[in-house]
């Protein structure tokens, strides 16, 4: 644990000013909003309430930072000790990627002045899904920076919390695995709800478990693709044998994703309509022909896992899983009355700006804290 | 301890296919029933003239500014449901749209507004509880003090009917809550009081019901009497039967709604969907229901999952320090 140290050197690379010049567009669009209303800023209409706020910034947002829950759920329930490194960078990502998923729900919500009604116990609703998610991603951001605090308590020397840290560290890590398996698979079930707006090539009761399994999937592509650039831009050691160890594992969970998805697709007479060239039976075939190059690397081609393969798996995986929740939220959803919607400039820019904190925040931290592990091999080899 | 943690995996594994239920068995949920005093309206397309007296009555009875449309500023004009409108007559024609009630070169009119479902999606999506049903006249109604804007009701009606001014700063939800103010101070609502024909009859369900069989035994062509308002009052109309599609909308549509409609042309022409008799309210909470009812799953699995950590990551810990003991020790030979 306390093998991990801050990374140090220059806080003002070229990336991190990208970042802040992006951010700063997105705050003024930010601004505007709130001045001006949603309208000014998004082209989001009664035909689709939803766009990419809540299709990226949260639902394929939070899978992209579901590395934290499973790397949790490797190293602490299924006993995986050996890959504990991994899991500080991936918890920091987690972090900052549930953060912001709920700062934009604060700004796609219409009435955030009453968002306190959600915690009146007397107007809960347990029957909405929504109520379900907003909660668990509430709770979750808050466990992950408790998760996290280690770090700080490390960082600070706040022996007094550190102890008080170590006593709960338990619940807290147990949290952390049952929030997001309660969340992210009820994302799919929220669309279940949409009922004939939503395709039949997604309308589906299996959406709870194929939405939970992408979130798995995606995490630990998300792993990779951390591991990878940080690796290269930092000049850290090479993770890929502890990588492709944990690829043999998750090839099997994105084969299950894979028989069950169209398997259900298949049993629900659905496939002449995914094969009928029709431009939502193309968005279905291109999400899942990258989710099978994803799965061809990590199964057939395991045994010689180049960091390339690696990486190119990983960017099959995360490509097609967004595909995947994006069709489900945006691109496969039709309430059938003309409506249109693509995200407008302000629209883009807030997400952008919101993807750009993250790097940023990210970059900045892993300098100043102790998130990687020292990799020189006396120390890290079993 | 290997066994342990494969009873913990197969605890895991009956989750996820508890996840996966088929809604058939996952309906722990029943069903709603119609409430026993529920109140409705039954819009006859057949009887409806155009005339939109409805739409200026619900404008002044629920304080909504006019929609103008077609580049004129002078009168409200609404083309569909709209954050201003929460009641529209919208008209269907077909060729040369001569003939009423026809199907081809025909028109045909239709109200559209909130069917107060019987089991209303809206309901059940918001997380607020700012939308509710009432329990004795099943009247779907909003509270703007508790809606927190997440637009959940607008992606679950499947009427497409709640609408949200996006170009406020501040919106609310709106749609027809019946005229509840009115029906509380003993009146009916707005659209059924000035509708000249009877067209939107407003009544109880259950009457109501009750008067679209008899409107479907009618013989075409010969004459009946028809009340106006309300299906209770004195003042009928004559008018002869028109020939009726043997459906009534509304009546089984996703567990039926309080609004239904009758009409001579197919709903379709219309754009009202075909709906089956189960609400996707039914599937989606069945699965929630059958997975957190009692929240006694997840904390099961909390538990074990906390047990889990424990033990595992005591075991890391003590061999990190044997690590750091090893070290140590290496260095002072
Ligand atoms: S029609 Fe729509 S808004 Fe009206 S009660 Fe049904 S689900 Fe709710
Ligand atoms: S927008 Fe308001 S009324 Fe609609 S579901 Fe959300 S909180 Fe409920």
């Amino acid at each position: 644990m306390s093998e991990a140290r801050p990374l140090g050197g220059r806080v003002f690379t070229l990336t991190f000013s990208i970042c802040l010049i992006i951010s700063g567009i997105a705050l003024y669009f930010t601004a505007k909003r709130f001045i001006f209303g949603i309208g000014s800023v998004a082209n989001l209409n009664d035909g689709y309430p939803w766009g990419i706020w809540i299709a990226y910034d949260v639902v394929v947002g939070t899978a992209f930072a579901c590395g934290g829950y499973v790397m949790a759920l490797l190293v602490y329930v299924i006993n995986k000790g050996e890959y504990h490194p991994l899991v500080r960078p991936a918890l920091l990502a987690s972090m900052f990627g549930y953060t912001l998923a709920g700062v934009s729900v604060f700004l796609d919500i219409g009435r955030y002045f009453h968002a306190y009604n959600l915690y009146l116990p007397w107007q809960m609703n347990f029957h909405s899904v929504m109520f379900e998610v907003a909660m668990c991603i509430g709770t979750y951001i808050l466990v992950l920076w408790l998760e996290f605090a280690p770090t700080f308590t490390e960082k600070w020397k706040l022996e007094k919390y550190r102890k008080f840290l170590d006593k709960i560290i338990f619940a807290l890590i147990g949290l952390g695995v049952l929030l997001p398996t309660m969340h992210q698979s009820s994302l799919g079930t929220m669309m279940l709800m949409a009922g004939f707006k939503l395709d039949p090539l997604w309308h589906s009761s299996t959406l709870p478990l194929l939405f939970l399994f992408t979130a798995v999937i995606m995490g630990f592509a998300m792993v990779v693709f951390e591991a990878t650039i940080a690796s290269r831009v930092y000049g850290l050691g090479n993770e890929t044998e502890m990588l492709a160890k944990i690829s043999r594992i998750m090839s099997w969970v994105l084969g299950f994703f894979l028989v069950i998805r169209l398997q259900n697709v298949f049993m629900r007479g659905e496939m002449g309509h995914a094969f009928s060239g029709s431009f939502l039976g193309n968005m279905f075939l291109i999400e899942n022909f990258l989710l099978i190059i994803g799965f061809v690397i990590l199964t057939f081609l395991r045994n010689n896992l180049t960091p390339r393969l690696l990486f190119i798996a990983a960017i099959a995986i995360l490509v097609g899983g967004s595909l995947f929740r994006f069709n489900t939220y945006i691109i496969g959803y039709d309430p059938g009355t003309g409506w249109k919607y693509f995200p407008s400039v302000g629209e883009q820019m807030i997400t952008y700006g919101l993807i750009a904190m993250e790097i940023a925040a990210y970059t900045l931290f892993v300098k100043y804290f102790p998130v990687f592990s020292a990799h020189d091999p006396a120390v890290s080899t079993k | 301890m290997k066994i342990k943690r494969r009873d913990f995996l197969k605890g895991a594994a009956g989750s996820m296919a508890l996840l996966a239920l088929d809604r058939q068995d996952a309906q722990a949920r029943t069903v709603q029933a119609l409430p026993p005093e529920a109140l409705g309206i039954l819009y006859d397309s057949t009887l409806c003239v155009g005339c939109n007296a409805c739409m200026t009555a619900c404008k002044k009875a629920n304080n909504m500014p006019p929609d103008f449309t077609d580049g004129q500023d002078i009168w409200d004009q609404p083309i569909d449901l709209s954050p201003n409108t929460l009641n529209v007559i919208k008209k269907f024609t077909n060729g040369t749209g001569e003939t009423k009630d026809a199907e081809i070169n025909g028109h045909a009119f239709i109200k559209r507004q909130c069917l107060h479902c019987i089991d209303p999606s809206c309901v059940t999506a918001c997380p607020v509880s700012a939308l509710t049903k009432d329990k004795n006249t099943g009247i779907v109604s909003y509270n703007k003090n508790n809606c927190i804007g997440c637009r959940y009701c607008q992606v679950a009606c499947p009427y497409n009917i709640p609408k949200f001014d996006f170009n406020r700063v501040y919106p609310e939800i709106v749609k027809c809550q019946l005229c509840d103010h009115l029906i509380a101070e003993g009146k009916y609502p707005a659209c059924c009081s000035v509708c000249p024909t009877g067209a939107s009859l407003f009544g109880r369900v259950s009457d109501l019901i009750v008067e679209t069989r008899r409107r479907q035994q009618m013989v075409p062509g010969e004459m009946y009497d028809f009340p106006v308002t309300s299906i209770d009052s004195d003042t009928t109309h004559k008018y002869t039967a028109p020939e009726y599609v043997p459906h009534v909308y509304g009546k089984e549509e996703l567990g039926g709604t309080q609004v239904m409609y009758m009409s001579a042309v197919g709903f379709d022409k219309f754009g009202l969907p075909a709906y089956p008799k189960e609400s996707f309210v039914s599937m989606s909470s069945g699965i929630q229901y059958a997975i957190y009812k009692g929240m006694v799953y997840p904390l099961v699995v909390l538990a074990g999952l906390v047990f889990m950590v424990k033990k595992n990551k005591q075991q890391e810990d003590e061999k990190s320090i044997e690590k750091k003991h090893d070290k140590k020790e290496a260095c002072h030979e």
